[in-house]
């Protein structure tokens, strides 16, 4: 990894210095706050954004604590297909240009044209924080769970690392650390396999009535925070009054973090650089309608069961009678 | 035994027992499916058992799987107070079966609850019912292991069942 301290790092790392101190302990808006229940929601208008990335510096700041530390070296895994994922060394701490377990938000861009124009977008990315999210849900140990706030979080004491919050993901999210975790406890080289990191929406701020770091420390203010119908009526004002395009509202049947772009996010997603750690912008159906429409049926059964259970039982004691009366 | 009566069969005895096992034994499965070993362990690379990998497959068939389930212990249950316990008694084996059965019930249920949009349940009762899910179902194979081997079936015939066993003609 380059060490090399170019002009634009030198004003990334500066800008995010400044940032962070300046803008610190800036107490939530009282529009940020829950009421009645409602789960908070993010803004992001890309069109704002600079790529600075101080929203990245303030995260790793002040979520360096949660970071993993993990214990070297890592218990020999069986079968051997199992890999360890490790971003623990010196190098795999500093990367920036992709989520890892020691990055939870990164700086995505895309070049578009503009009114005829090219332009260089950016854009942060982390987690959509799901309005039901497969992680949460579909997580067998209730490691990753979803706070009536909206933010939903993976505990890392609980969590085995499993990555099946990734694979259920749709935006692949969760990344593993190795040799950390309760599976170190349990069995080690039979199941697990460390502890799954991402953006927690700095919920332990949220409760102290703090903003996440991200949109505290970002010079651009172009994330905002409030209740989601709030946050949604925004997005749609800026739709139709600046005619930017939405992004989170309906995805996977609706996230708590919305983007506004200037350009549609089929344009977006065609031209960012998506891969491991590099979440996409593409079209996402609801990955639980299925489930909760079987839910819904779920309902039913049971009186379909007694129905059929009750004609059967009358049929035989009908029967049983007749035989009776016939016998004697 | 003289039989006072001889009714027709019951077609339940015959695949109330099948039935049962067939749906466990996709429960259990596609229960198991919800944790990542089947590919960890080569499993879900035998042809035909891909889809044991897929989280949401295994997901939809265990819903499914559920509402058969339901509307099979409601029907069994009320066939069976309503009509075959004059002939067969459940043995305390049974009821060790169907209080674990209800206990992975309840815990199924909460389950799918917590699963719904706008249904939040706090993180220790999620834990709670995510994990007690799965070891009721573990004490239930376990339980089931044993009382093969004490060979305690489901049902006796009842002391009073002196009007036939149906389906025995």
């Amino acid at each position: 990894m380059s060490q090399k301290l170019s002009r634009r790092s030198f004003l990334k790392g500066s800008l995010a210095a400044a940032c962070a101190t300046c803008a610190s302990q800036v107490p939530l808006p009282a529009s940020a706050k829950s009421k009645s229940g409602q789960e908070l929601a993010t803004l992001i208008d890309i069109r704002k954004c600079v790529g600075c990335e101080a929203c990245v510096e303030a995260c790793r700041e002040v979520n360096d604590f949660k970071y993993p530390e993990p214990q070297k070296p890592f218990p020999k895994m069986y079968p051997n297909r199992v890999k360890a994922a490790d971003w623990s060394d010196e190098d795999g701490r500093e990367v920036r240009d992709r989520l890892t377990p020691y990055n939870w938000l990164t700086i995505q861009w895309a070049t578009v044209e503009i009114d005829g124009e090219e332009t260089e977008l950016s854009f942060p990315r982390r987690c959509m924080h799901c309005q039901n999210p497969p992680c949460a849900d579909l997580c067998p140990w209730g490691a990753a769970r979803k706070l009536e706030n909206g933010i939903t979080v993976i505990h890392p004491d609980i969590c085995l690392g499993g990555k099946k919050c990734q694979v259920v993901c749709p935006w692949d999210i969760p990344q593993r650390q190795t040799g950390v975790g309760l599976y170190l406890d349990i069995l080690p080289s039979l199941a697990g396999n460390g502890v799954m990191y991402k953006c927690d929406r700095c919920y332990n701020r949220i409760a102290e009535g703090e903003t996440p770091a991200c949109i505290e420390a970002c010079p651009e203010e172009i994330q905002i925070i409030g209740p989601r119908d709030e946050i949604v009526a925004e997005a749609h004002r800026l739709q139709k009054e600046e005619g930017v395009y939405i992004y989170g509202e309906t995805e996977n049947g609706g996230t708590n973090t919305l983007y506004v772009s200037p350009v549609s996010f089929e344009t977006l997603n065609k031209a960012m650089t998506k891969g491991p750690g590099r979440p996409h912008f593409g079209k996402v159906e609801d990955k639980m309608a299925h489930a909760d429409n079987l839910a819904k049926a779920m309902l039913i059964a049971p009186f379909a069961g007694l129905a059929a259970a009750v004609g059967r039982v009358y049929q035989a004691t009908k029967k049983l009678k007749t035989d009776t009366g016939d016998a004697s | 035994m003289t039989p006072k009566t001889n009714p027709q069969g019951f077609f339940e005895l015959k695949f109330f027992k099948p039935l049962y096992l067939i749906l466990l034994f996709i429960m259990g499965l596609t229960g198991f499916g919800q944790m990542p070993i089947f590919k960890r362990y080569y499993i879900a690379d035998i042809p035909g058992l891909g889809w044991l990998a897929n989280y949401y497959a295994t997901h939809y068939i265990h819903y499914i799987g559920a509402i058969a389930l339901f509307a099979f212990f409601v029907y069994a249950g009320v066939v069976y107070f309503g009509v075959l316990r004059k002939w067969f008694q459940l043995t305390w084996a049974a009821w060790i079966r169907i209080a674990l059965l209800a206990l992975i019930v309840v815990t199924g249920i909460f389950r799918v609850l917590k699963n719904l949009p706008d249904v939040v349940f706090s993180p220790l009762f999620t834990m709670f019912i995510d994990i007690s899910h799965l070891a009721f179902m573990m004490f239930l194979m376990l339980s089931g292991i044993l009382f093969i081997v004490m060979k305690k079936g489901w049902v006796v015939q009842s002391p009073q069942g002196n009007i036939g066993i149906p389906g025995k003609n």
